[in-house]
């Protein structure tokens, strides 16, 4: 179907601002991208994929500035030992970044693995996207398969001996990045993959995930700090027999951030959570968007997500589990759900269930209430203060996303980052 | 300790009186308790005092210690020693027995300009108290209230207030919901912290509690007003004749 014109000028005016980065490796990769994304076009407002979330400031020619705050906050995952790879404004920093030798891993910088004539990546970069685009576009993905500037390429062999961490600095107001990122895990290979950071005013990431049968992939990632900056990533991941995915997400502050998750199980057996707890103030708007499709025998899914608002903050929630003919015996589940705490504040979900095979358990649920007040004052009639015990309140409600974090360090530190969020705004 | 006078409750929400002058003083050590028949008002009266939302205070007064309770919020009036033991206490998902008690005590201490007690401090003194109640680690571990049987419930009122050591304890209907197994391990807990300087109010409707938990007074309470007060022998009337007799006589 042809674009409408306003749809093919919006993409036409942000194309003639991004070139093609040089490529010998993936330059097919990259082409094939740019030509999905003009069939498709960038999203707009009528797009029914986008109806609760405005994309005008993630696909405008330029990014909108973000002001940089001082980091008053501890570093997340301080006290987890990691191989540390730092970005500043989507730009790999070799001099801030840990050597990247780690065993059964091999890591490489996207530029370095581009200037080869043949690379593995080639069977994987904007190869899931690709995958992904189907039935639902995702142009942002495309685009950021065609024009991303750097990222990481990381093939895991073995069991990681530690997790790597990405950590996404942001020093320059006006910065506008595009990172991409390839993880292949082997057979029964292990690694646990950490994010961090603002990134950018403007960020647009992608991770391409490849779990092989028997293989386990873990990820934390914590996104934080200067409200003013937007985001939109994607995670795609294709699942192998007995393989076992876990995607954790917090969010705090942003001013836009749409997170897309794209799982994809073709194995028997395979195992996928997808979680996120999220807490926004004001004018904050989060969109969760999660696509899981089960294409094999005796799968599992899990979809729990929880979302604090407030001032008038707006949280998004669309979750679909797509279980296609045979692929029977599924276990798929979805929870979303938002504490509101105050009437200004709105969330809007969309839960969906495609289901073509007929021995399967699908089950989801969305909510939406205020803090408990018969809870609240037991608490209260206990001596703890309304502050307090209203964050007391927020954190249990919380819980059952974080309990999703296998890691007891990692779940604690995301804990840590909640507990400080929660005071801070109630210092004021 | 506790004086309360003349005091005229409502509903905030429609135009409902329910407490019509409550007159009642308790003096420290002493343990006073109120029956009375349902809908009497003794359930709001401990509300009101433990300042839960949703009553208005028409006319009376009621202090602890000289302070005026009905101007201060629920943490204020725990902090300065009132403690209400639910009738239903509530179920809190996702918090931990162990942490909501620790932040209790702490908050209490805090604002009492007391040091905090250190993790294993605490661990020690809750370890102590929960045993005397036969409380199992377990039970501490799990959220407050979620999954707890009546009686488990009960215990867990009684193990809060043994942290909080308050000085003034109202007992909304412990005995409710509860076997007589139950109701004498709850019963023992509260006694064994009856003290010089503590006072109880204990709320029920029936006699069988205060077989184990002995007042000193009773007070037969009848559409917001304490219409009889007398000793123990009160209690035990109640219990052969009813209410009817009393309420009969005291109009």
């Amino acid at each position: 179907m042809a674009l409408t014109q306003p749809k093919l000028d919006a993409t036409e005016a942000r194309l003639a601002g991004l070139t093609l980065p040089e490529s010998r490796a993936l330059a097919s990769n990259r082409a094939e991208a740019l030509t999905r994304l003009r069939a498709m076009g960038l999203p707009g407002r009528r797009d029914e994929y986008w109806k609760y979330t405005r994309p005008d400031t993630l696909v405008a020619p330029e990014a909108a500035p973000a002001a940089v705050f001082d980091t008053y906050e501890t570093p997340v995952f301080g006290e987890v030992d990691r191989v540390k790879i730092v970005f500043v404004d989507g730009v790999y920093d070799a001099e801030a970044s840990d050597n990247l030798d780690l065993a059964g891993v091999s890591i490489e910088r996207l530029a370095d693995a581009e200037g080869h004539d043949i690379h593995w990546s080639k069977d994987l970069y904007g190869v899931l996207e690709a995958r992904g685009q189907d039935p639902v576009d995702r142009p942002l993905a495309a685009l950021n398969t065609a024009f991303a500037t750097d990222g990481v390429l990381i093939h895991v062999t073995g069991k990681a001996a530690k997790p790597v961490s990405l950590i996404y600095l942001h020093a320059d107001a006006n910065s506008d990045a595009i990172l991409h990122h390839v993880v292949r895990l082997d057979a029964g290979a292990d690694l646990t993959l950490l994010e961090n950071g603002p990134a950018a005013a403007r960020f647009n990431k992608v991770l391409e995930v490849d779990v092989a049968d028997g293989a386990a992939f873990h990820h934390v990632r914590a996104q934080g700090r200067d409200h003013e900056r937007r985001a939109a990533t994607h995670i795609f991941a294709r699942l192998g027999a007995e393989s076992v995915f876990k995607s954790f997400t917090l969010t705090a502050n942003g001013v836009l951030t749409r997170n897309e998750c794209v799982l994809e199980l073709t194995g028997d057996n395979a195992v996928a959570h997808v979680a996120g707890a999220c807490v926004g103030d004001g004018d904050f708007h989060h969109d969760d968007t999660v696509f899981i499709t089960h294409d094999a025998l005796n799968c599992e899914s899990r979809q729990v997500f929880k979302k604090v608002l407030r001032n008038g903050a707006t949280g998004v929630f669309q979750g679909k589990i797509l279980v296609k003919a045979g692929a029977q015996k599924t276990d798929g589940y979805q929870i979303s759900q938002s504490l509101l705490l105050d009437g200004d504040s709105q969330f809007l979900a969309k839960p969906e269930l495609e289901i073509y095979a007929d021995d399967v358990v699908c089950s989801h649920g969305s909510t939406s209430g205020a803090i408990d007040e018969e809870g609240l004052f037991y608490l209260r009639s206990r001596g703890i203060e309304e502050g307090p015990a209203t964050d007391l309140l927020t954190l249990a409600f919380l819980a059952e996303a974080i309990e999703e974090i296998e890691d007891e360090t990692l779940a604690a530190e995301i804990l840590a980052r909640l507990e400080a969020w929660l005071a801070r705004r109630r210092a004021g | 300790m506790l004086e309360i006078k003349n005091l005229h409750v409502k509903l905030e929400e429609e135009d409902k009186r329910i407490l019509k002058g409550v007159d009642l003083s308790i003096e420290p050590g002493s343990v006073h308790a109120i029956m009375g028949p349902n809908g009497s008002g003794k359930s709001t009266l401990s509300y009101v005092l433990s300042g839960r939302d949703g009553y208005e205070v028409t006319e009376g007064a009621a202090t602890l210690d000289g302070h005026d309770l009905l101007e201060l919020e629920p943490e204020e009036r725990a902090a300065l020693g009132l403690f209400l033991a639910f009738q239903y206490p509530v179920e809190i998902p996702g918090v931990g027995n162990m942490t909501f008690l620790r932040t209790a005590v702490n908050s209490q201490r805090k604002a009492r300009g007391e040091e905090e007690l250190s993790a294993a401090d605490f661990l020690k003194l809750i370890r102590a108290k929960a045993k005397a109640l036969k409380i199992d680690a377990d039970m501490l571990k799990r959220p407050v209230n979620v999954g707890f049987s009546g009686g488990e419930k009960k215990r867990n009122e009684i193990l809060q207030m043994a942290m909080l050591e308050p000085k003034m304890c109202v007992l909304d209907e412990t005995d409710s919901g509860l076997d007589v197994d139950a109701m004498k391990l709850v019963a023992e807990g509260v006694n064994a912290l009856r003290s010089q300087g503590r006072s109880f109010l204990v709320i029920t409707h029936y006699q069988r509690l205060l077989d184990h938990i002995k007042p000193d007074v009773v007070h037969i309470m009848a559409d917001g007003r304490i219409v009889k007060s007398g000793g123990p022998e009160l209690a035990l009337e109640v219990e052969h004749n009813g209410y009817a007799d009393i309420l009969a006589e005291a109009v």
